[in-house]
């Protein structure tokens, strides 16, 4: 699924990995048996890129309460977590435009570092209320 | 940089919820998804395009404010 090109510059981004990183992937055959199987191997291509990525396949229709926990209600779908789960969901495919946006959660993921302002960073940690943010997208 | 990405990671509140909306022709449907990106926080604020940090911090803000605004 990856060209040698991307994983060429992806391997040099996760030059920047700080720690271990685990991609959850859910699958489910009978809902949407090929994307699932396109995700499942795309999770498992960018690990392939490194020795601190892992992946786990789960079925929601199996692990019911592990994709509860995750907040998984819909195939293919993608949970990037950290040293701990920090909310990074991706439902469908992550390629194209999206899949710059995968690599980079991993690399935030695998630090718990980010790239935003100090004052952004102080107003987030006064949050009293759960923010969801939905982010649509196409691949191209 | 992806804002929603990283306010996820800094902030034990934030989910940040990557959509496919090709895949997923319901969801955008519901969500009236015409234009990407498009971003709905909380089911409250939406906009679509991206905005700069301040302004993405205080849409994030503004969908958790108590009341309506």
């Amino acid at each position: 699924m990856l060209t040698e090109r991307d994983q060429e510059a992806v391997r040099k981004e996760f030059q920047r990995l700080q720690g271990p990183v685990k991609l959850v992937v859910f699958s489910q055959e009978l809902v949407a048996g090929e994307l699932c199987r396109q995700n499942e191997q795309l999770a498992r291509d960018v690990a392939a890129l490194d020795d601190r990525i892992s992946v786990e396949v789960l079925n929601p229709a199996i692990d019911r309460e592990r994709a509860e926990a995750y907040g998984v209600d819909q195939v293919p779908a993608m949970v990037v977590e950290g040293a701990r789960d920090y909310g990074l969901r991706f439902f469908g495919i992550p390629s194209g435009y999206e899949f710059s946006n995968l690599i980079d959660s991993i690399i935030v993921a695998s630090s718990g570092e980010t790239g935003l302002t100090e004052a952004t960073k102080t107003s987030l940690a006064g949050l009293t209320g759960d923010v969801t943010i939905k982010v649509f997208s196409t691949p191209t | 940089m992806r804002l929603a990405q990283h306010m996820a990671v800094a902030s034990e509140r934030v989910t940040a919820v990557a959509i496919e909306a090709t895949e997923f022709p319901e969801l955008s449907r519901a969500y009236r998804v015409s234009a990407v990106p498009k971003i709905v926080i909380n089911d409250r604020v939406e906009f679509e395009g991206a905005l700069p940090e301040p302004q993405f911090l205080d849409a994030v803000l503004r969908a958790v404010a108590p009341s309506a605004s």
